[in-house]
C-alpha cells in the first residue's frame, strides 16, 4: 500500500501515477465558460485539437491509463477536472467549487474515482468552497490558495482530510487561482512566475515550510504551471507551455537536464484561464484490489 | 546539603527582592501575606525562608552569613543561581528588611510557601526608575509565577517595612557594578566550588538541624503503562528522579526525555530537573509520567534501539489520543509496524481475529483499520522488532504534528490559535491550518508579560524594522510556560550548548531560567560515545525479548577506594578496536535529518557566540501593553487595588544579524563534553593521537560529585566506574585519580 513509506518519503513519490482522469470540452465552453477576460473568443476547433493532443500525451508517450468523462454541456468549464478533486495517495477529496455553476462537475468525477477505489471524501458543508487549482501539493505538504474560489473553511476541510500533511494558506490575490502562477516542477522544485503576487507567494509558502524548496523562476506567470510526473520507465517528465507561447520561459524549462521535457501548447483554453494542470487529475494505484 | 555559596546567594536573592519589595510595595506587603493562602501552590518556590536563614541577611560579612544560615532548605540551589548573586551580600541593604525577614520566618517556617498570586501594586512603581521598575518585575514575577522560577524569593513579599526607595535606588546601583565586575571571574569555577564546599557545610549542619532523610514517596508512570515506586529524599531535585527513573529504565541516551507533572492535565508541565521536587509539585504522593520532551527529528540517528523503543512508545500514545493526527492509512501502517514490533512476525494460528483487539492504533479504531493493519501486518514479514521500530519511526517523524507542543492562544484580533513549538521553530494555526511560521533563526526575542506572549521578529528584506508580535494565552501560568518551553525547544535544537546561566546586567532583570540541561547537539556527541553492547529490554505486551539486541549490562565493578568527591577516570584503548566515534561533529546543528532547516546553514555559526560568555545584545523596543486592565484579586483585607506591573521575561536568542554569519560552525572545543546531573558532573576529555599510523584514542573524564551527607562514596566510584566501562568496553581503565576536598578551594579546577 502507498503509505507515508513509498510516496511521502522525502517527497519521492512526488508526481507518480498510474491513471489519469480528463474530460472533453462541452460546446458551451466558447460562451458561457468564467473568464476573467473577457475579450478573446475561443476557437474550438482548435481547442479541441489542443486537448486531445493534451490527452494523447498522456496515453500514448507516458502510458498512462486514461480515464475520459464524456463532456456536458450543461457545465461549460467541465474540462477542468483539476478543480473537483484532490487526490492525495489513497485518498480523493470530492471538492465543493467557489463558482456555483461548476458545482454539479463533481458527480462524474466522483463516479470515476470510485472505480478506481480511491478513499472519497466529500466536501459537504455548505460554507466551504475549495478549488482544486488552488491546491499546491509538494510531496511533503499541502499549500492552499485563499482566493475568490477557495475559502478557509475549504482549506480546513483538506487539513482534516490529509491528517499526515501540514496545510498552509497562502493568500491569492491577483490571479484566479494559486497555480494560476506556480507549481511543482520536481521532487523538490517549485516553479515560479515572476509576477510580483507570484512572487509574494512563494515567499509566504518558504515561510511556511520547514522544508527548502528550490525554486524555478520562468518569466512568464502561466509558463509557471507545468506538470511533473515520475513514471517508472521515463523518469522526470515535465509537461511545459509552447516555445511558441511562451518562448523565454521554455528556455528556462529547457536548462532541465534531467527531465523528459514535453511541449504543450494551449493557447485556447488558456483564454478561460485554462492552465496545463486544470485539465487533468492523476492518480497513482499502486495495487488493484 | 545546602553549601555556603546557596545559603549566601539565597540570602542575597531575599534581601535584593526586598529592596525591590521596601521601595515599591510599602505598606501593601501585609495584604501579600494574606493573599498567600489562596494561592494554589502552596508547596512552592520562595523556600529560601527558613528559619535560620533570616537574620543574617542584612549583614554584609559573608562568613555570617555562613555560619548562621546553614538552613535546611534550599539544598543544593546555589548552583543553580547564577554567581554574581554570590559575591552580593556585602550590599545587602540592612535595617527594616531585617526585620521584616524575622518576621517573615515566624511566619512562614521551613516548609511553608510564601508564593503571592498576581497581586496589586501600589501606583509607586510607576514613579521608579528604569532600575528600580525592573526589580520591581523581577518581584511580580516571583509572586505571580508558578512555582518553577529559580530566583524566588519569600521573605520579601510579606515584609511589611516601607523603605524609601531612593536609597535603594542607590544602593542597588552599586550593587550592580559590582556584580558585572565579580561575575566574569566566577563564572566559569561555580560548580566545582560549591562541590568543594560542600562538607564543610554538611558538618555545620549536622550542628543544627538534626540529621533526618525524610523521604517521600514518588510514583512515575513509564511509556509501557508500568509504574514505578520510589522514596525520594523530601528536597530531593527533579534530576535525581529522572535519572533514577533513566536508570531504571536502562536509558542512556535520555535528554529527549522528561517527566511531566500530573497534575496538569490538559498542558503537560515539565519537571524542572534543576530544581526540587516539592517546589513544584504541590499534592502527594508525588505522580509523574516519564514522556518524550524533545522529539528527535531524525529517530535513525539515535544510537541506541532502546532509545527508539521508547520513542515508539510515546509516539504510539501520541497517535492513539489523537495528539498526533494521522490519516487512515498512515494510522494502518503505523499499527501494523506495531504489531510487527510487538508479536513479531503475522502467525495465522496464533493470530486469530482477536489478536489485534488489544492494541489501539487511532482514537477511534474502525474493523476496517483493524483489518488493513493485519492485512499490513502479514507483508512485514521477517522484520525484527527493532528494524519494525525504525520503520515504524521513519512514517512518523514526517507526520506533520511530529513533535509540535501546542498551545491554545489568542491572537491580537481574539481569534483563537494554536501556538505549535517544534525544533525548527514556532508554528501558528488556526484549526488545522498552518497561517504563520517563524523560524527560530527569525526570532530575535522571545518574552512574556501576565498572559501575553511576544516574539520579536528580524526584518524581511522589506521591512525595515523588526516588528513584535504579540498572543493572548490564557493565563500568566500558560504564557510562561509557553515561553519555557520555547527557550528549552531553542536552546535543545538551535543551540551547540546551553547558554550560560543569564549573567544580568542591571537592566536585563529577566528570568534566570535557561535550559540547563544537553543540547541535541551534545546529547548526539555523548550517545556517540555510547558504546555499551545493546541493553536487553522486554516489550510491552509480548515481553519477547528483542531479536536484534543481543548482550547484557556490564556488571559492576568494585573498587575499594573510599572517600572521594573528584576523581578522573582515564580510559585508553584496548584491543585493536579504536574508539572513533565521531566526535566533535563540527557544529552539527543542522541537524542531518531530512528536514531543512530554514536558513540554519547561516545561521549556524551565530549560536557560537553564546560560548564567548558574552551575553547577546540585541536592542530591544518595550512593547507597552495598552490595555490596563486591572487586576482585582479578591483579597481577605481591604487592599488598594491598583495596576499591576508585571515583569517581562525574555529570552534573547543568541543569534545576530544574518551578517554574523560564516561556514559551518565548529565546536568551539569539539572534544570536551560535559553533562551534569545534580550529583555529578562529568567532563570528558577526548584526545586522539596518531602515531606511526596507530591511532590512540584517550578519554580523560573528571567526574565531580557533589557531596551529600548520604553519598556513599565507595559507591559512587564504583557506579563511576561501571559507567566508564559500560560506555566504553573495548577500552580500559588505566587510570583512577581520586581527590578529596575539604576545604572550600576558590581556584580549583
Amino acid at each position: 500500500m502507498a503509505g507515508l513509506s513509498s510516496s511521502g518519503s522525502s517527497a519521492g513519490g512526488l508526481g507518480r501515477c498510474s491513471h489519469a482522469v480528463v474530460r472533453a470540452l462541452p460546446e458551451s465552453l466558447c460562451r458561457q465558460a468564467l473568464r476573467r477576460e473577457k475579450d478573446s473568443e475561443v476557437d474550438f476547433a482548435r481547442a479541441e485539437r489542443e486537448h486531445q493532443l493534451y490527452v494523447g500525451v498522456l496515453k500514448s508517450k507516458l502510458g498512462l491509463q486514461v480515464l475520459e468523462l464524456p463532456p456536458d454541456e450543461s457545465l461549460p468549464d467541465c474540462v477542468f477536472v483539476e478543480d473537483v478533486t484532490v487526490v492525495c495517495e489513497e485518498t480523493a477529496l470530492i471538492t465543493r467549487p467557489g463558482a456555483p455553476s461548476r458545482r454539479k462537475e463533481v458527480e462524474a468525477m466522483k463516479r470515476a474515482l470510485e472505480s478506481l477505489n480511491l478513499n472519497i471524501v466529500e466536501m459537504t458543508d455548505e460554507n466551504a468552497t475549495l478549488d482544486g487549482g488552488d491546491v499546491l501539493f509538494t510531496g511533503r505538504e499541502f499549500f492552499v490558495g485563499l482566493s475568490k474560489r477557495t475559502n478557509q473553511r475549504g482549506a480546513e476541510i483538506l487539513a482534516d482530510t490529509f491528517k499526515d500533511y501540514a496545510v498552509s494558506t497562502v493568500p491569492v490575490y491577483d490571479s484566479l487561482h494559486l497555480k494560476s502562477f506556480c507549481s511543482m516542477a520536481g521532487p523538490n522544485l517549485i516553479a515560479i512566475g515572476s509576477s510580483e503576487a507570484a512572487q509574494k507567494a512563494l515567499k509566504t509558502m518558504q515561510q511556511m515550510s520547514d522544508h527548502r524548496y528550490d525554486k524555478l523562476t520562468v518569466p512568464d506567470d502561466a509558463a509557471a504551471n507545468c506538470i511533473y510526473l515520475n513514471i517508472p520507465s521515463k523518469g522526470h517528465v515535465l509537461l511545459h507551455r509552447a516555445p511558441e507561447e511562451y518562448p523565454e520561459s521554455a528556455k528556462v524549462f529547457e536548462k532541465l537536464k534531467d527531465h523528459m521535457l514535453i511541449p504543450i501548447a494551449s493557447t485556447e483554453l488558456a483564454k478561460v484561464d485554462g492552465a496545463l494542470t486544470c485539465c487533468s487529475v492523476f492518480i497513482n494505484k499502486t495495487s488493484e484490489l | 546539603m545546602t553549601t555556603e555559596i546557596g545559603s549566601e546567594t539565597e540570602v542575597k536573592k531575599e534581601s535584593e527582592q526586598l529592596e525591590a519589595n521596601t521601595a515599591q510595595e510599602g505598606t501593601e506587603e501585609a495584604t501579600e501575606s494574606q493573599i498567600q493562602p489562596d494561592l494554589d501552590n502552596p508547596v512552592s518556590e520562595k523556600v529560601q525562608s527558613s528559619p535560620s536563614s533570616q537574620a543574617p541577611v542584612s549583614q554584609s560579612s559573608p562568613t555570617s552569613h555562613k555560619k548562621e544560615k546553614e538552613p535546611s532548605e534550599g539544598k543544593g540551589i546555589s548552583r543553580f543561581i547564577p554567581p554574581w548573586l554570590k559575591k552580593q551580600k556585602s550590599y545587602t541593604v540592612a535595617g527594616p528588611k531585617d526585620e521584616a525577614k524575622k518576621r517573615e520566618q515566624t511566619s512562614t517556617g521551613e516548609e511553608c510557601a510564601t508564593e503571592v498570586g498576581e497581586h496589586p501594586l501600589p501606583e509607586a512603581a510607576a514613579e521608579s526608575k528604569g532600575n528600580l521598575e525592573e526589580a520591581t518585575q523581577n518581584q511580580q514575577e516571583v509572586k505571580a509565577d508558578d512555582q518553577e522560577e529559580k530566583h524566588s524569593v519569600s521573605s520579601a513579599e510579606t515584609q511589611p517595612a516601607k523603605e524609601d526607595s531612593k536609597d535603594i535606588e542607590v544602593e542597588k546601583v552599586s550593587e550592580e557594578k559590582e556584580e558585572k565586575e565579580e561575575k566574569g571571574e566566577e563564572g566559569e569555577k561555580r560548580e566545582t566550588k560549591e562541590v568543594q564546599t560542600t562538607d564543610l557545610k554538611m558538618e555545620k549542619v549536622s550542628q543544627k538541624t538534626p540529621k533526618k532523610i525524610k523521604t517521600l514517596p514518588c510514583k512515575v508512570m513509564l511509556l509501557d503503562g508500568t509504574e514505578y515506586s520510589y522514596d525520594l529524599e523530601k528536597r530531593a531535585k527533579g534530576q535525581v528522579l529522572f535519572d533514577k527513573v533513566c536508570e531504571q529504565l536502562n536509558l542512556l541516551e535520555k535528554d529527549y526525555f522528561g517527566l511531566v507533572l500530573q497534575e496538569n492535565s490538559e498542558q503537560k508541565s515539565w519537571l524542572d530537573p534543576a530544581k526540587e521536587i516539592k517546589r513544584q509539585i504541590r499534592n502527594l504522593p508525588w505522580l509523574f509520567t516519564f514522556n518524550v520532551k524533545f522529539y528527535p527529528p531524525d529517530p535513525s540517528q539515535l544510537t541506541e534501539d532502546i532509545t527508539r523503543y521508547f520513542l515508539c512508545l510515546q509516539l504510539r500514545q501520541d497517535i492513539a489520543s489523537g495528539h498526533l493526527p494521522c490519516s487512515f492509512v498512515t494510522h494502518s501502517l503505523l499499527g501494523s509496524y506495531t504489531l510487527q514490533a510487538e508479536l513479531g512476525d503475522y502467525d495465522p494460528e496464533e493470530h486469530n481475529n482477536d489478536y489485534i483487539s488489544e492494541f489501539q492504533f487511532a482514537p477511534n479504531q474502525t474493523k476496517e483499520m483493524e483489518e488493513k493493519v493485519v492485512e499490513l501486518h502479514k507483508t512485514h514479514r521477517g522484520l525484527t522488532p527493532a528494524q519494525a521500530d525504525s520503520q515504524f519511526l521513519e512514517n512518523a517523524k514526517r507526520l506533520s504534528m511530529y513533535g509540535v507542543d501546542l498551545h491554545h492562544a489568542k491572537d491580537s484580533e481574539g481569534v483563537d490559535i494554536m501556538l505549535g513549538v517544534c525544533a525548527n521553530g514556532l508554528l501558528i494555526y488556526k484549526d488545522r491550518l498552518r497561517i504563520n511560521r517563524f523560524a527560530w533563526p527569525k526570532i530575535l526575542k522571545i518574552s512574556y508579560k501576565r498572559s501575553n506572549f511576544y516574539i520579536k521578529v528580524r526584518p524581511t528584506e522589506q521591512e525595515q524594522f523588526e516588528s513584535t508580535i504579540g498572543f493572548k494565552l490564557p493565563n500568566h501560568r500558560a504564557a510562561k510556560r509557553l515561553w519555557k518551553v520555547c527557550v528549552e525547544h531553542h536552546t535543545f535544537y538551535r543551540l551547540v550548548s546551553p547558554e550560560q546561566p543569564l549573567k544580568a546586567t542591571f537592566l536585563t532583570l529577566g528570568s534566570k531560567f535557561r535550559y540547563s540541561g544537553r543540547t541535541q547537539a551534545q546529547t548526539r556527541q555523548a550517545s556517540s560515545l555510547i558504546d555499551r553492547p545493546a541493553p536487553y529490554f522486554e516489550r510491552t505486551s509480548s515481553k519477547r525479548i528483542s531479536r536484534s539486541l543481543d548482550g547484557a549490562p556490564v556488571g559492576i565493578t568494585k573498587s575499594d577506594q573510599s572517600l572521594l568527591k573528584d576523581f578522573a577516570v582515564t580510559v585508553g584503548p584496548a584491543g585493536d578496536k579504536i574508539y572513533d566515534s565521531e566526535i566533535g561533529g563540527h557544529g552539527k546543528l543542522k541537524d542531518g535529518d531530512g528536514r531543512d532547516e530554514d536558513g540554519s546553514l547561516t545561521k549556524t555559526p551565530q549560536l557560537e557566540l553564546t560560548q564567548d560568555g558574552k551575553p547577546p545584545v540585541v536592542k530591544t523596543e518595550m512593547v507597552t501593553i495598552s490595555d490596563a486592565t486591572k487586576r482585582t484579586e479578591i483579597s481577605t483585607k481591604e487592599v488598594p487595588i491598583v495596576q499591576t506591573e508585571t515583569k517581562t521575561i525574555t529570552y534573547e536568542s543568541p543569534q545576530f544579524d544574518g551578517s554574523a554569519g560564516g561556514d559551518a560552525g565548529v565546536l568551539l572545543s569539539a572534544q570536551t563534553i560535559t553533562s551534569e546531573s545534580v550529583s555529578t558532573t562529568t567532563t570528558t576529555h577526548i584526545t586522539k593521537t596518531v602515531k606511526g599510523g596507530v591511532s590512540e584514542t584517550r578519554i580523560e573524564k573528571r567526574i565531580v560529585i557533589t557531596g551529600d551527607a548520604d553519598i556513599d562514596h565507595d559507591q559512587a566510584l564504583a557506579q563511576a566506574i561501571k559507567e566508564a566501562k559500560e560506555q566504553h568496553p573495548d577500552m580500559s581503565v588505566t587510570r583512577v585519580v581520586v581527590h578529596k576536598e575539604t576545604e572550600l578551594a576558590e581556584e580549583d579546577e
